[in-house]
């Protein structure tokens, strides 16, 4: 073809196969937004649930399923952060705290901790499990720099706000097969029954080097993971953090001295 | 059906000129993400719907293209197509296309996509292109079949996610090879691979030979194109 090594006939080129390519890209990216959307919410709520173990590892439910269990069990509550009290003026079905934490209005700056945490939004949403009025578990999301990545996770802890009823990492970048083992179902049953916080709610948990002992006689302290002393380190701060006067301290101090005394 | 050489065209990218054991491409993706058999398929069926739909449209506007920009509109050709790919796993196969994170994207980024449209696209038809692209797209799930369903089962004892081997930490008998997780892995099956597959088909050693003077196989087929 005469002129096809043109400069103009190259730029027309250029601006229609821009053209054509995008079109299609702008309709699938605003088609299955929906569908992605529900999708993202549908697997944080898979998360909340399996950490409060109320669906198994390995069960797979539909989206209305798990939605359903949801509604049934866990109430989500959106806590200032500062206050540790409840906010009414958020949605949460819609409410994102991960997005939140980057918009500088939803958010403020973190003091220094070792976890890394950056920015801290204005509103945590805790997760409280209820059966038959009686509060069960107290959710809270997580997340904490390691070696790698930020590790993105959910704790439950059970009513008297201290002890540990499970914990799960969903999203990290971690060493697969050293530091990458905090998916691991088994270390993440090695917390449960240990103590979180001491009598005053001082964060005391720690992800030590080696083995810790039982629960009972060990309650702070959780196995290392080999070869992941700094992930371990991480998850400790992370813990630390979130637990902490920063975040939601306040919110499990007023749950801890709303808990009738519990005999353990 | 089809002629000897359509059928050449397709079938000569499953064993005597495979994408992954003869040519050496997509290697980096056949490491990452084999450490799971059903990632795997996922995978397989991205980078063939990719290579089918690059290879088809840009054949058929090959004659059009300015030689000078060729290299970029492929791109963009097939980084929209990955885009497209990657949005509909989101949708449609969420858990999976999570897994796969980001290698999804790095399709584009896959030799052998890249390889084809500049090799074959730009200078055959589109009906030429289009068997070209599935010989090729079944010749890559081929060996990432292979690999990832030996890693899975020697490295996880399952396959698809079902127990085959019961592992000793859940009770069973079966230790767990931790190689078979790491990448490193995928390089040794894919080294026995093409040693097997060469002890199988000794014509391909003999033209080995006259690749080893010449540049590495994988130049050499951008080279014939430019």
């Amino acid at each position: 073809m005469a002129g096809r090594e043109s400069t103009a006939y190259t730029i027309g080129f250029a601006a229609i196969v821009c053209l054509v390519c995008a079109l299609p890209i702008a309709g699938a990216a605003v088609l299955l937004k929906p569908r992605q959307e529900l999708n993202q919410r549908i697997d944080r709520l898979e998360k909340v649930l399996a950490v409060a173990g109320l669906m198994e590892r390995d069960e797979d439910l539909s989206a209305e399923a798990v939605e359903a269990r949801f509604n049934e069990y866990v109430v989500p509550r959106p806590i200032d952060l500062r206050t540790g009290e409840f906010v009414d003026t958020i949605d949460v079905a819609t409410y994102d705290q991960r997005r939140a934490s980057r918009d500088p209005a939803l958010s403020r700056e973190a003091g220094e901790n070792a976890a890394r945490v950056f920015r801290i939004p204005l509103v945590g949403v805790a997760y409280e499990v209820v059966t038959n009025d009686q509060l069960q578990a107290i959710i809270l999301p997580i997340q904490g720099y390691g070696l790698w990545s930020t590790m993105y996770g959910y704790l439950a802890l059970e009513p008297d706000a201290r002890t540990v009823s499970g914990i799960t990492f969903y999203e990290h970048g971690e060493t697969a097969g050293l530091g990458g083992e905090i998916e691991n179902p088994r270390w993440q049953a090695r917390w449960i029954g240990r103590q979180a916080t001491d009598e005053q709610g001082v964060v005391q948990i720690e992800v030590i080097k080696g083995a810790a002992g039982p629960p009972e006689s060990d309650p702070y302290r959780v196995d290392g993971l080999s070869g992941a002393t700094i992930t371990g380190r991480g998850v400790s701060a992370t813990i630390d953090f979130w637990l902490g006067p920063e975040a939601f301290g306040p919110y499990l101090e007023a749950k801890r001295n709303a808990s009738p005394a519990r005999t353990r | 059906m089809l002629d000897k050489k359509s059928k050449a065209v397709l079938l000569d990218p499953l064993f005597e000129d495979n994408p992954i054991a003869r040519q050496v491409l997509g290697i980096c993706s056949a490491l990452a993400v084999t450490t799971l058999v059903a990632p795997s398929v996922v995978m397989c069926l991205a980078v063939t719907v990719v290579l089918i739909a690059s290879n088809v449209s840009i054949s058929m506007i090959r004659n059009y293209i300015p030689s000078s920009i060729r290299i970029i509109v492929q791109l963009t050709i097939i980084s929209s197509l990955v885009i497209i790919c990657d949005q509909v796993l989101k949708a449609f196969a969420f858990g999976l296309s999570r897994q796969l994170s980001v290698f999804v994207g790095l399709i584009i980024t896959n030799c052998i996509i890249m390889g084809r449209a500049e090799a074959f696209a730009m200078q055959n038809g589109p009906k030429a292109s289009f068997l070209d692209a599935v010989g090729n797209g079944v010749g890559y799930s081929l060996i990432l079949l292979f690999v990832a369903v030996t890693r899975e089962l020697f490295g996880s004892g399952s396959i698809m996610g079902y127990t085959i081997l019961p592992l000793v930490q859940n009770g069973g008998w079966y230790t767990p090879n931790g190689l078979m997780v790491l990448s490193p892995a995928a390089f040794f099956l894919i080294g026995g691979l093409i040693w097997a597959l060469r002890a199988w088909k000794p014509a391909q050693i003999e033209e080995e030979l006259v690749v080893h003077i010449d540049p590495p196989a994988h130049v050499d087929s951008t080279r014939q194109a430019a």
